[in-house]
């Protein structure tokens, strides 16, 4: 028993780095925009679609393609930014974005079922498929990769938001966006590109889940989405290490019960996130704890 | 102190967004469990929209509901194709009773909310003149009641589950109809063969993962519970979510376990494919890894689990592309000739979407119109039908005892999909005893 419970323990935490790579993006949009992206599901496999084709049909490894890959996202971001929540303002916005993300959701799934067909596909490479012996645990190296993925990137944003100008305008234009306005800072377009960024790292995301799944469609996002929403209010709204966190927290829980019993384990992955909220409503990571430092 | 994320200003940030955040993830949780297609999009028509009543030269409108998007996108689109092949081909040879056939078919996106309103309208509002069935038990036990309600004979093949057949509108009404094989007895022939085997070489251990589903987990428990009577031990017996996102904890458990038969009771190719993958990454290959479904899939099982990593894989079913069966290899023929592939690519949807087209249709010519009553009672009539799956007869609840039980396996390397239970059946090929490791 005590070997499953290590082996659990292990598959949480490196499962937690896949979830926690899908969710970076969606709880920097958040952060930044107010804005709950329902299509972060969608757009994940829209990611994983990418790495895979340019994988099938190039021949580019899964990790290179991210070089591109990731930068299409960011513009995909960008312009549906543009094209769908730009306009949207007021008291409701919040509210609002929750139905015009569902609707670029539709349109998005749309798309891939048009371009890639029901069919599932998987995203193959000689590591997905291949692991490590490690005191006495195989270990996925796709996992592994994933997991110190998911740190780059968190360290990468953090970076980004901290150490640049392009990070003082977020920060700015989020503590007091009519201030940023009278300072010269153009709100817009820094709306526009932190939505591309947090677009732009679900390539990542998407690319992991498309090799560490067994396999995914266009409908895969919707299985995904409210994992990704339960993990960033648990982490705290805004918080990308709290992302990281709450991932291994969720997915070590959800793994731990499954030794049990794995339909309890679904019930108490939403649970936990009912009791967390109850105990501590900002999430580990929220506005009250950030006060305190 | 610097402002840290999370990056709200305080008059940004509302305990709404995060009560409305927080709704918004339960929400989707509870809809994601309770009904995996509730992401769906409208409902799409795919028929050139007459749903005209029958009367004499109009054309016989056939309703369907069927799952062109959610989690059975792949098998929806595969069954949309056995019908729409039906129909072109009853078309091409004149019609039913002279009439043309049109196929109207509403997107349920495989949601069991969503198919029962589907029914409705095709039925209240289309008063379309037949009914084909859905894909999958789990959609179609709530579908058949409207069935039953507006009075339609409900002819369907996906819908193989003891629950469908057991329904209080199946009891007191008869009028669903599953034109494929009964799936509780489906892995009898591969207990049969594990049977068969002299004790010295009989696996000592099984594991049974089963999705939560209807059609996944009969097969498997009746499957245990003959195996356990044969001696083989159950080192691993759990219902797990049927969801993707759920996959890899169970099947690692199992590898731990190292039993010599998985029985895995899937619901689709991602069900399989995250097993088969956990199980390389874990360097465990069972010596017998049979699946309710998924390696049925043709291509679409191959391309994503990889030809090499199928080879030894088993799945039971009722038809197969090399089906001896002049009926099957003509529309086999006829489904390559129109959407491109080989034989083998042939999904068994297609098929058990066929026959379902062809059991109404002698049934409507039988009773020389489109009355449901007659269908039903033509239907029960004890009468034996031809179909591309084989014979058809039904009992009083439904089920086609005739259909015969195979198991199949994808053999040479995972390019041919090949019979091989019962031995010593016409086609049967030898059984690959012991699965090649994986070859990723």
């Amino acid at each position: 028993m005590a070997r499953q419970i290590y082996e659990a323990i292990v598959d949480g935490i490196l499962t937690g780095g896949v979830y926690a790579l899908m969710a970076v993006g969606l709880t920097l949009i958040f952060g930044v925009l107010d804005i709950i992206n329902i299509a972060q599901g969608v757009l994940v496999i829209l990611g994983a679609y990418l790495s895979y084709e340019l994988s099938v049909r190039a021949g580019i490894d899964l990790f290179v393609g991210l070089l591109i890959t990731v930068p299409a996202m960011f513009i995909i971001g960008v312009v549906i930014h543009w094209a769908f929540l730009r306009r949207l303002r007021g008291r409701e916005r919040t509210s609002m974005t929750l139905l015009v993300t569902y609707a670029v959701a539709l349109i998005v799934e749309g798309i891939l079922y048009k371009v890639w067909g029901p069919n599932y596909v998987q995203l193959k490479a000689s590591y997905v498929n291949s692991s490590v012996h490690v005191f006495g645990f195989y270990l996925p190296y796709i996992y592994i990769y994933g997991f110190i993925l998911a740190v780059a990137l968190i360290v990468a944003l953090y970076t980004l938001l901290y150490r640049t100008r392009f990070g003082r305008s977020v920060r700015a234009t989020m503590q007091d966006e009519t201030a940023a306005r009278l300072v010269g800072i153009d709100v817009n377009r820094v709306a526009a590109l932190t939505f591309g960024v947090g677009v732009a790292v679900t390539a990542v995301g998407g690319m992991v889940y498309g090799a560490t799944s067994g396999g995914f469609n266009p409908n895969s996002g919707y299985d995904l989405i409210s994992r990704l929403l339960a993990i960033i209010i648990l982490g705290g709204l805004g918080s990308i290490g709290g992302a990281l966190a709450a991932s291994i927290f969720m997915l070590t829980l959800e793994s731990l019960v499954d030794i049990w019993s794995p339909n309890w384990a679904i019930v108490v992955f939403y649970g936990a996130l009912v009791v967390v909220l109850v105990i501590r409503p900002t999430g580990f990571f929220g506005r009250q704890a950030v006060r305190a430092q | 102190m610097r402002p840290d994320l999370p990056l709200f200003s305080s008059n940004r940030f509302s305990r709404n967004a995060l009560a409305l955040g927080a709704a918004a993830a339960l929400c989707a949780g509870v809809l994601a469990a309770c009904s995996s297609g509730s992401s769906s999009t409208n409902n799409n028509s795919s028929s050139s929209g007459n749903t005209s009543n029958s009367g004499s030269g109009k054309p016989i409108v056939v309703g369907a509901s069927l799952s062109l998007t959610g989690d059975f996108s792949a098998d929806g689109q595969a069954f949309q194709r056995g019908y729409n092949l039906w129909a072109s081909d009853v078309n091409k040879n004149g019609g039913l009773l002279g009439r043309k056939v049109e196929i109207k078919v509403l997107n349920d996106a495989s949601s069991p909310t969503q198919v029962v309103t589907n029914y409705q309208t095709l039925f209240a509002s289309d008063h379309v003149d037949l009914a084909f069935g859905p894909f999958s038990s789990l959609l179609t036990g709530p579908s058949s009641a409207v069935a039953a309600r507006y009075g339609y004979a409900f002819v369907e093949g996906a819908g193989g589950a003891p629950a469908v057949f057991n329904t209080p509108s199946n009891q007191a009404d008869h009028n669903v109809f599953d034109v494929s094989l009964p799936i509780k007895d489906e892995m009898v022939p591969f207990v049969n063969w594990i049977q068969s085997l002299p004790a010295g070489q009989r696996p000592k251990t099984a594991a049974y993962p089963m999705a939560n589903d209807p059609f996944a987990d009969p097969p498997v428990q009746e499957a245990q519970s003959m195996l356990q009577a044969l001696g083989v031990k159950t080192v691993y017996s759990n219902i797990f979510p049927a969801e993707v996102t759920a996959y890899k904890a169970p099947a690692d458990q199992v590898a731990a376990k190292a039993p010599q038969i998985v029985v895995l009771g899937s619901t689709d190719v991602p069900t399989v494919a995250a097993f088969m993958q956990a199980f390389e990454q874990q360097h465990y290959t069972p010596k017998l890894f049979i699946a309710a479904a998924g390696p049925d899939q043709g291509a679409a099982f191959t391309s994503a689990v990889g030809k090499g990593n199928a080879a030894g894989m088993m799945v039971p079913n009722g038809w197969y592309p090399g089906f001896a069966n002049a009926q099957s290899q003509a529309m086999v023929n006829e489904y390559v000739a129109k959407y491109g592939g080989s034989p083998s690519d042939v999904n068994a949807d297609v098929a058990e979407a066929y026959a379902v087209g062809q059991v109404m249709a002698q049934a409507v010519t039988a009773t020389k119109g489109t009355d449901n009553s007659k269908i039903i009672s033509y239907l029960h009539s004890g009468v034996t039908l031809s179909s591309v799956q084989g014979p058809v007869k039904f009992d009083s609840l439904g089920e086609n005892h005739a259909a015969a039980a195979f198991t199949f396996q994808w053999q040479d390397g995972g390019k041919a999909f090949n019979q091989v239970l019962p031995t010593g059946d016409t086609g049967s090929k030898t059984i690959i005893a012991t699965k090649p490791a994986w070859t990723s």
